[in-house]
């Protein structure tokens, strides 16, 4: 049976004033990184047959993924060029004709965020400094050591520093390693999709790590 | 209290909030922003399984994800506005041509001895698939000398 203590993140009033609904939720699981079970294999596979060609281009047009799209267009991305976390995955599925098995938490976090179209992020708990929020970057902020930010970059960012960056990269210094014994999943929130969605995202991608 | 004044994390309110007239204006334009976008995806799933339409695309304002100035969100707004106009008329013209071949199509299938040669494809109608209708000679020369003519409907891809 897992427990999983869900938190709701921080978000900066600058940043709550222009998006209103954007949240992050974060839960604590412990992981063990490593290949990933038969099980889980098994279950990419029959995910990747659920897709096909006339289901990747409606999707952008399902409540979901068609809110993060949205939301990449508010922020300055083109989402057709910049593919928001759940069309990644099933371009990939398109180009690769499958999906291949990488590691446990990334097959954990692909399976979620095609379940259930959040965007989903997972960091090293013990490398993170205090609590979890999104804000903007500040002058001369770095993500990790060597990539720069530009100022009023939207981030995920802990008590000390940006930690990832929103829909895109996590850092260098904050993702989770072989060695990493406890995670935060991070699922970014925006308006049109509800929190029972970002819940489930966090329960799949929890669910299926201890599969 | 001193939970609260100890709080650690927590964002500093920033010193360059914009203006409250500047609030509604952006949301405007988010809004804006957001129902063009839904337009541009609809436009874009109606070109299905048309892969020879203009793609819908508007650059991003690189940089990554970020809090876009006014200028640049009046600016994506106009571009996404042009975009989703081309689009819209693009896929206007391509259905009105695909209703022509349609027509072709039936007239064939009412008079073949009128579009002798004459060959449409599912794609010059819109349709997935390699399938053609055309109008062929029935036994070959001796047809083409008797004037049989008919219609042809090939089985589809090889």
């Amino acid at each position: 049976m897992i427990e999983l203590d869900l938190v709701e993140g921080w978000v900066e009033p600058e940043l709550a004033e222009e998006f209103p609904q954007l949240s992050l939720v974060h839960a604590r699981v412990e992981v063990h990184p490593g290949k990933s079970p038969k099980e889980l294999k098994q279950r990419l596979r029959m995910l990747a047959d659920r897709y096909t060609g006339g289901k990747v281009v409606h999707m952008r047009q399902d409540p979901v993924p068609w809110a993060y799209r949205v939301f990449s267009r508010q922020v300055g991305i083109d989402p057709d060029t910049d593919r928001t976390p759940v069309e990644g995955v099933a371009l990939r599925r398109l180009k690769q004709g499958g999906l291949q098995s990488e590691n446990v938490v990334d097959d954990a976090l692909t399976i979620a965020i095609a379940e259930t179209g959040v965007p989903l992020v997972a960091l090293d708990a013990e490398r993170v400094d205090g609590d979890l929020g999104l804000r903007l970057a500040r002058s001369g902020e770095q993500l990790g050591e060597t990539r720069p930010l530009s100022e009023r970059q939207l981030v995920i960012a802990d008590g000390e520093r940006p930690v990832a960056v929103v829909l895109g990269e996590v850092g260098e210094d904050a993702g989770v390693t072989p060695d990493t014994e406890h995670m935060i999943i991070c699922a970014l929130g925006v308006k049109g999709v509800p929190r029972i969605s970002l819940e489930e995202a966090l329960w799949c991608a929890a669910e299926t790590l201890y599969t | 209290m001193p939970d609260v004044l100890d709080r650690v994390g927590a964002p500093l309110a920033p010193s360059t909030l914009p203006l409250p007239d500047e609030r509604a204006a952006r949301r405007t334009l988010l809004d804006q922003i957001a129902r063009l976008e839904h337009e541009l995806s609809q436009l874009f799933c109606s070109t299905w399984p048309r892969t020879d339409m203009p793609r819908p695309l508007v650059a991003g304002r690189g940089g990554g994800p970020r809090l876009l100035s006014l200028g640049e969100l009046e600016e994506l707004r106009d571009e996404l506005a042009d975009r989703v106009a081309d689009s819209r008329r693009a896929l206007s013209d391509r259905t009105w041509v695909e209703e022509q071949n349609r027509r072709l199509i039936e007239q064939m299938l009412l008079t073949p001895e009128r579009y002798k040669w004459v060959r449409v494809s599912h794609e010059d109608i819109g349709e997935p698939g390699c399938r053609h209708v055309h109008v062929r000679p029935r036994f070959g020369l001796l047809g083409m000398l008797m004037k049989w003519w008919r219609v042809r409907i090939s089985s589809g891809c090889p």
